[in-house]
């Protein structure tokens, strides 16, 4: 009897309760939650906030250079410290030629690579493979550097750049002496560290592919690599192109390897073997050592060349990604 | 009339799970074979064992034999590709090639075999258009993506593409469940013809669309194959209790 009244009374309490209770305790959630809001909309425009930043400050020291210079800083290639004249053009030149040609030789190893990952290694050797490559892309550039100044630079200029001067000296591409260090040197290294981000986004942008659209065309009688013409790569088109702008926002900005291997001279010269220098490599020799505040202007006018022009190539690859995975859900749903 | 298609004790498992348990029946030539059957039931399973989807997944397992024109597709040495082009496939979710023209989608599996003249080409997408009653609603964008085309549309298109590579055998996996009644009405019309010149086998979970198209139908129930027949039979007399319930629908 006492129990049961117990129960009642509880029960009765709870209902009286109820309707006062929750409000605080809504309330008091949503203290937190807008807090929380607040604070990570914080953070998320810090970021924004502190690319700007450096946007303006880069432009701010930047001006005495642009000023001086004009359009003349991109299009002269005299560089020259002492007689306070400074043109970009040799720097430019490095960094498009070498980032370029690294792309153009990843690109198509990388989709390979990709696609066996995907779609031709038998079970588990995929899921072996795939970290393996996205492990390369963690070891820091310097130790690429190295390797490549120690041991594939003297390779180059031993065996791969003399072959080339003696098979193909006639093209200008593989003109002059073998140095070793040189644009060539630079393109290998480059390409050696781009493949494993092209690779690993390819291979996400492969995984997006619908089941359906495989076996429509194996239903047609496609093989294997039919398959992969006719349904894999064409909806993963843009996608991939998007995975190569990737890589090439990473090669244009690549500093420490690329310095290690090219050997340095502002030259513009049409032959791969001969040593030349990059937008990066410059900011990072020269910057201590400025002799005039003109030239650490020039030298951040560069910079703020390589920034603008990074933030593009990465912006049009997001896009161009997006647009396929984008499409792979609304083909889902 | 002959058995185009012929399974017998057809077995398939994946991985340990026993999908299709013994089954033997035969597809006449120039027939609609209807095979119904409640979801799960291994109807869609069995389908593809007929052109060797299976292949795909490492854990599908396909044993007994399945004789299209008498010759076994699972004997050693016989090359999957070759089957897919003779047993020709059209899937649930209409799926033509998004990165392609209305026109490249219809010629995709038959350029295939090599080289391909301009004007045969041609004579291809109008011939497989025109049989699947697309081709006057297409004929003037010819060059434009496929996936402009309605839901209807594109199954018709991917049923085109399917008649392009001139296959013997058509398999349908419920081509008609992801579209709206009318085009699902355009489709059933397009079976009834297209049995003229093909073999089909067409699994439905939808029985009035069996009774409608078939000439004959198989139901399935948990794996094994609880009858086969004529389709007026089947819909009328049957003769399993097991068969009655579900076409009268008290189960399924």
């Amino acid at each position: 009897m006492r129990t049961s009244c117990c129960t009642n009374e509880t029960e009765t309490d709870r209902a009286a309760a109820a309707p006062k209770s929750p409000q605080p305790a809504i309330a008091k959630k949503l203290g937190g939650d807008s807090i929380f809001r607040y604070l990570t909309t914080f953070f998320a425009f810090s970021i924004l906030a502190i690319l700007a930043l450096m946007l303006y400050e880069m432009a701010g020291e930047s001006l005495p250079a642009i000023r001086e210079f004009g359009w003349k800083f991109v299009s002269s290639k005299d560089w020259d410290a002492v007689q306070g004249s400074f043109g970009a053009l040799p720097y430019l030149y490095g960094s498009v030629v070498s980032s370029v040609l690294a792309l153009l030789l990843a690109t198509p190893l990388s989709i390979g690579a990709a696609l066996f990952i995907t779609e031709i290694a038998p079970g588990r050797l995929g899921s072996v493979v795939a970290p393996l490559v996205e492990l390369l892309a963690a070891i820091p550039s310097v130790i690429y550097g190295l390797w490549g100044v120690l041991v594939m630079a003297p390779w180059l200029q031993s065996t791969v750049q003399p072959f080339l001067i003696e098979h193909f000296g006639f093209i200008p591409l593989f003109e002059g002496a073998p140095y070793g260090v040189s644009m060539l040197a630079a393109i290998f290294i480059l390409m050696i560290m781009v493949v494993p981000i092209i690779t690993s986004i390819t291979r996400e942008v492969l995984l997006a592919v619908p089941q359906s659209q495989k076996e429509a065309a194996i239903a047609l009688g496609a093989t294997r690599w039919e398959t992969i013409k006719i349904a894999i790569l064409p909806y993963g088109k843009s996608g991939i192109l998007g995975a190569a702008i990737l890589g090439l926002g990473r090669a244009i900005g690549e500093t420490m390897a690329v310095t290690m291997v090219i050997g340095n001279a502002p030259n513009i010269s049409l032959s791969l073997l001969s040593p030349a220098y990059t937008m990066p490599s410059v900011i990072a020799n020269e910057f201590a050592e400025t002799t005039s505040k003109l030239h650490a202007s020039a030298l951040m006018e560069i910079g703020l060349i390589l920034m603008v022009v990074t933030l593009i190539v990465n912006a049009m690859a997001r896009l161009l990604i997006w647009s396929v995975s984008g499409r792979a859900k609304g083909g889902a749903a | 009339m002959n058995n185009k298609v012929q399974l017998e004790q057809v077995n398939i498992h994946f991985g340990k799970t026993h999908a299709v348990r013994d089954i033997s029946m035969t597809f006449p030539e120039h027939s609609v074979t209807a095979i119904i059957g409640p979801s799960g039931c291994g109807k869609s399973t069995l389908l593809r064992s007929i052109n060797r989807m299976h292949d795909l997944v490492p854990s599908a397992r396909v044993t007994g034999k399945i004789l299209v024109d008498d010759g076994d597709i699972y004997d050693r040495g016989v090359d999957p590709v070759a089957i897919r082009r003779r047993v020709g496939m059209v899937f649930q979710k209409p799926n033509p090639f998004p990165a392609m023209s209305i026109y490249d989608n219809v010629i995709a599996g038959y350029k295939l075999n090599g080289r391909l003249p301009r004007e045969e080409a041609d004579e291809i997408v109008e011939s497989c258009l025109k049989r699947v009653a697309l081709w006057d609603e297409v004929k003037d964008r010819l060059k434009s993506n496929a996936m402009m085309l309605s839901g209807g549309q594109q199954q018709r298109l991917c049923i085109a593409r399917t008649i392009a590579v001139k296959p013997e055998v058509i398999l349908m996996d419920e081509p008609a469940s992801a579209l709206d009644p009318i085009s699902t009405l355009k489709i059933e019309e397009l079976i009834e013809e297209l049995k003229e010149r093909y073999t089909i086998i067409i699994v439905t979970h939808n029985m009035q669309q069996a009774a409608r198209v078939s000439d004959y139908t198989a139901f399935l129930y948990m794996g094994d194959l609880v009858e086969c027949g004529e389709t007026k039979k089947i819909f009328t007399t049957p003769e399993q209790k097991q068969t009655e319930d579900y076409i009268t629908g008290r189960f399924g």
